[in-house]
């Protein structure tokens, strides 16, 4: 492998814009781990450190997309649906934290920035799609990929939009904002397709063998009827 | 925790350790969508050192930890590729888990009793 470095890097954005983010990340990921109480038993906690351990796993997977150009799953998309949105963006966030502090990728001062775009933005863009989708689609195995695959496409898209609207309030290179824009989106739907691909084989999967573990087959489905004894 | 979801934990953790011990070595060494966009505007020589024009890249700085001994996905001492990269692969594999797992046991909600 020889691309090492995939997150953002410290001096892209500049310092004052870094720590506001490094702010964001901090309140948003403290409201996750306060609504991923509720989510958190016995069955999910371990469940949640394999999601994790995944995505890392997965995001060393570059694939390309383009001639010279690769990309890899971010996880929010995979994340929401096996464990849920709030527990979904603490595994993406734990991932980019171990990937910063042990293998040196994505730097320290950029760390807000990061974890807003991938555990914030990406995954919270993923969980509106996969919400909607799940009212639509039929619950099965087909209905959850196709909702993976899709909800994958804007969830990336939308995170690397994260990047150009921190770039717009603190870039510190005189480029074309424009440009930049059009050139992430572009490449961000490509990679958004190869993580969709992922993402949906991974959930059809796990739906397939222990369909009980999926959290979005539990929690974004109406209560099924319970049958009730009819008096005769 | 029960027995059924103890072999379902192995067996995912069993897939991730292949992904990042073996199959990592095959994945694409490209930049990545945010390194091409970091890279745009600027010219490379064949070692791959601006050679001229302006991009975002030219004002990477350095990383804090940069003298991790996992530092960019290897490991020191390993001279083998193949092996450093896989080596790494699996210690941020089991890292992230224990240190994910753990967090979350952490916190879980305790069932009444």
């Amino acid at each position: 492998m020889d691309t090492t470095a995939m997150h953002i890097a410290n001096g892209i954005v500049n310092g004052p814009v870094s720590m506001v983010f490094v702010v964001i990340a901090v309140a948003g990921l403290a409201v996750s781990v306060w609504r991923a109480k509720a989510d958190l038993d016995d069955r999910l906690a371990p469940m949640a450190g394999l999601v994790a351990a995944f995505i890392f796993a997965v995001q060393m997977l570059n694939f390309q997309v383009l001639p010279g150009v690769s990309g890899h799953l971010l996880g929010g998309t995979l994340a929401v649906i096996l464990v849920g949105p709030w527990v979904g963006s603490l595994c993406v966030a734990t991932v980019l934290i171990v990937q910063c502090l042990l293998f040196a990728d994505g730097g320290l001062t950029a760390i807000g920035l990061n974890v807003t775009n991938m555990a914030l933005i990406g995954t919270a863009a993923a969980y509106l799609l996969v919400a909607l989708l799940l009212r639509i689609l039929p619950r099965t195995a087909g209905g959850l990929g196709v909702t993976a695959f899709i909800a994958s496409i804007v969830g990336v898209v939308v995170a690397s939009q994260g990047f150009v609207l921190e770039y717009a309030l603190g870039g510190t290179t005189d480029l074309s904002l424009t440009g930049i824009a059009a050139t992430m989106a572009g490449v961000h739907v490509l990679i958004g397709i190869g993580e969709g691909l992922i993402a949906a084989t991974t959930v059809m999967t796990v739906a397939r063998v222990r369909p009980d573990l999926v959290y979005a087959l539990r929690r974004f489905r109406k209560p099924a009827p319970t049958e009730v004894e009819v008096p005769a | 925790m029960s027995r059924r979801l103890g072999w379902f934990l192995a067996g995912g953790l069993l897939v991730a350790l292949l992904l990042a011990g073996v199959v990592s070595n095959f994945a694409s060494g490209s930049p990545d969508g945010l390194d091409y966009a970091a890279r745009q505007g600027c010219t490379f020589n064949a070692d791959d050192e601006i050679t001229g024009g302006t991009c975002m890249l030219q004002q990477e700085g350095e990383h804090q930890m940069g003298d991790s001994p996992l530092a960019g996905y290897a490991l020191r001492g390993i001279d083998n590729e193949f092996v450093a990269t896989g080596l790494s692969g699996v210690l941020g594999v089991l890292v992230t888990f224990a240190v994910g797992g753990g967090l979350f046991w952490l916190v879980r909600r305790r069932a009444p009793r």
